[in-house]
């Protein structure tokens, strides 16, 4: 149980910075996950938090007191690496007792745990072979096994799934939810596929170049992604982005004109910008209204029909890819010619900077 | 299985060019490297008077001998092949010029003279055990045996701890001049060792450890061969490993002691078999180090039999035999861990 806090936290390796300064609190009990694309910094910020990379600058605090000083084992923390990381000359069984074995940890004491944790995750059956005989799945259980008999106030995972098939990512995906909701330590996860993030975090952080874009909830940075990284980053497939230029302010909003001259209506706060200004539209696919009357005209180019839902890769007159997703699915085929309508309240407008304007009427919570 | 693993041919089912150049270059292989050795071996079986028969015999043959009644020795037994009693075996008592006085075990009471070229010494196959025998009773073979393994075993156990902490450091800990310190290591390799012996025996003698087992152990035990080779093997240990037995609560000590050295043993492996045969074959220190000569090594001892004014061969040669014997049993038990731990440190 514990609180992690970051406190202006720097990496400087020789000659550049990878992370510049980042501010963050993640609270007692809760599933934070950072996310970002690769070189953004995420697992150098948690091996910083691990105690595995020195701060350069800054504090990191848990529970209240630094702990920059102290050594990785003392901070009271467990990590599960993105490559297991399982002794191989151990059994399962040594590899779980080695972390209490070096604490001097009462024998019987460490049976109990380490038979507790095998239950716990269902690996009891071949707690005397040894990694190498394990399959993916069964070596991941391990290496959360190994974090959960030391019982440590903060489980930190480093890309934990990602040397996993599709299928069994989803099932360990649940797994590791359900462990956080049966043992409720704070948990902070490293990832860079966002469907994890979306799906696991109660707290999402994304990074980019060793900086913090936008910490939230996961419907939060869906909802309100501060700038058009996020907007771009969260969300599968991403969201589309159009050129338009600032034409008025109105009430509830605002009136741009795309580059093919048309009037598009988005449901934004009209503060932050001045008539004239370009800006970047942002709808996401799921948010495109295709076969309507009026709208944006595309040229429909692959479909993919799942069934249940469809996605239509178009592109428009200028060539720049649409991607639009309809639940269900749809008549329209390859090749034809169509109209996509951009909602006024579905729309995310970014000034140049890339920053966000505020959304007045967000449709999923109405 | 094995069977027609090794009679495997090239053409199809019948020999051509390729198998038989094969063959003939590896049993031509094992001949020269396998022939002095199973000679040697051989020849330790026989006794001295065999050992200057020429021509030499491959197996250990001894002439056969009798008692006849009425004298005190055994009597050496001859087949007769020409002559009056062609196709007898006789014992012969004694040779007179250029005849032979022989007598018929069946019939002692009879003498009979032969010219010494009608026969030829009946000889049966006789292993000597007692060139063995004798190293144990009249020589301190246990003695030099022991100091022999106590150098080996102590300096290799040393070398393998202090190359593999150095390895270690240098492989996985990040340091100012590690590049340095690594070359610096490596470039005593350039440094023939003959060079060396001087300056060492200095230090050694002012250490005062001329005639102790320490003066042989202590100035091999740092070998950039060792260094070399664990710390290119300890560069595949993943550094996940480590960070994991850092989170794990174990000190650096611990993760050396549990997770580097047991990962790295195949390499270690080759490094003791280096080592072993290193220290166990050493002859040119040793014998500058150690004059006493309870001190002496195996190798030291071997050199010790052959005297200024005649050298006993079967003694030698069984000593070499026994001398042999430990190495090879060490190769044999980790041959399957060097061949890997070579093949996996890329080091040849």
């Amino acid at each position: 149980m514990a609180v992690v806090e970051l406190q202006k936290l720097v990496k400087d390796y020789a000659g550049f910075r990878a992370i510049h300064g980042v501010d963050l609190r993640i609270d007692d009990g809760e599933f934070c996950v950072f996310v970002g694309p690769s070189g953004c910094g995420k697992s150098t910020l948690l091996r910083m938090i691990a105690g595995l990379e020195e701060i350069s600058d800054g504090e990191l605090r848990i529970d209240g007191r630094r702990v920059n000083e102290e050594r990785a084992a003392e901070r009271g923390l467990a990590m599960v690496f993105q490559s297991y990381a399982l002794y191989p000359h151990m059994t399962v069984r040594e590899n779980l007792a080695f972390g209490l074995e070096n604490i001097k940890t009462p024998k019987d004491e460490i049976r109990r745990r380490v038979d507790e944790a095998a239950r716990m995750l269902q690996i009891g059956d071949y707690m005397e072979r040894r990694p190498k005989q394990l399959s993916g799945g069964q070596r991941q259980r391990v290496a959360i096994g190994r974090a959960v008999v030391r019982e440590p106030k903060v489980f930190l995972f480093d890309e934990p799934l990602s040397n996993l098939d599709a299928e069994l990512r989803v099932v360990m995906r649940g797994e590791i939810s359900q462990l956080h909701r049966r043992l409720g330590n704070t948990m902070i996860y490293v990832t860079h596929d966002q469907v994890e993030a979306m799906t696991m975090a109660d707290k999402i952080v994304v990074l980019k170049l060793g900086t913090i874009q936008q910490v939230g909830s996961p419907l939060d940075l869906y909802n309100r992604p501060a700038n058009q990284f996020v907007a771009g980053f969260i969300g599968s497939p991403r969201m589309n982005f159009f050129e338009a230029t600032v034409a008025e302010q109105a009430r509830g909003g605002i009136v741009a004109t795309d580059e093919g001259g048309r009037r598009v209506e988005a449901a934004v706060s009209p503060e932050r910008v001045e008539p004239g200004a370009p800006v970047t539209l942002g709808v996401r696919p799921e948010h495109l209204e295709i076969g309507s009357e009026r709208g944006h005209p595309v040229t429909v180019e692959t479909i993919e029909q799942l069934g249940g839902e469809s996605y239509l890769y178009c592109r428009d007159s200028n060539g720049r890819p649409i991607t639009v997703h309809k639940s269900g699915q749809t008549r329209i085929r390859a090749g034809e010619e169509a109209k996509v309508f951009l909602p006024a309240e579905a729309i995310h407008v970014f000034r140049e900077d890339g920053s966000a304007l505020e959304r007045l009427r967000i449709g999923e919570e109405a | 299985m094995v069977w027609s693993f090794i009679s495997r041919t090239r053409g199809r089912g019948r020999f051509d060019v390729t198998d038989w150049l094969t063959w003939g270059y590896l049993i031509l292989g094992i001949v020269l490297m396998f022939g002095p050795v199973l000679w040697v071996a051989m020849s330790s079986f026989k006794t001295d008077a065999a050992l200057s028969e020429y021509p030499p015999s491959f197996l250990p043959f001894a002439p056969k001998t009798v008692m006849v009644e009425g004298y005190d020795d055994p009597l050496p037994l001859y087949e007769i092949t020409a002559g009056e009693h062609r196709g007898e075996v006789l014992a012969q008592i004694r040779r007179i010029g250029l005849n032979a006085q022989m007598v018929d075990p069946q019939n002692p009471a009879e003498k009979i003279n032969v010219k010494i070229g009608d026969r030829a010494p009946a000889r049966e196959f006789a292993m000597a055990f007692e060139n063995y025998s004798k190293l144990f009773e009249r020589f301190n073979f246990m003695r030099y045996f022991w100091n022999s393994v106590f150098i080996t075993v102590v300096a290799t156990i040393i070398t393998v701890i202090f190359n593999s902490m150095a390895a270690f450091a240098l492989a996985k800990y990040r340091f100012r001049g590690r590049t340095t310190v690594f070359l610096l290591i490596i470039a005593t390799l350039m440094i023939p060792p003959t060079i060396n012996l001087v300056p060492i025996y200095l230090v050694v003698n002012e250490l005062g450890l001329v005639n102790t087992p320490w003066g042989v152990i202590w100035p091999a035990v740092a070998t950039p061969t060792g260094v070399f080779l664990l710390r290119q093997y300890m560069l595949t240990i993943p550094d996940d490993l480590l960070d994991a037995a850092r989170m794990d609560h174990a000190s650096e000590w611990r993760v050396y002691w549990r997770i580097v050295l047991p990962l790295a043993a195949p390499a270690i492996a080759v490094l003791i078999i280096f080592s072993v045969m290193w220290r166990w074959n050493e002859f040119l220190w040793p014998l500058i180090v150690l004059t006493r000569s309870e001190e002496f090594t195996l190798q030291l001892a071997l050199n010790a039999f052959q005297g200024d004014l005649q050298t006993s061969w079967s003694g030698l040669l069984a000593m070499t035999v026994l001398t042999l014997l430990p190495i090879t049993i060490v190769f044999a038990l980790l041959q399957k861990n060097i061949t890997a731990g070579i093949a996996q440190s890329g080091v040849k």
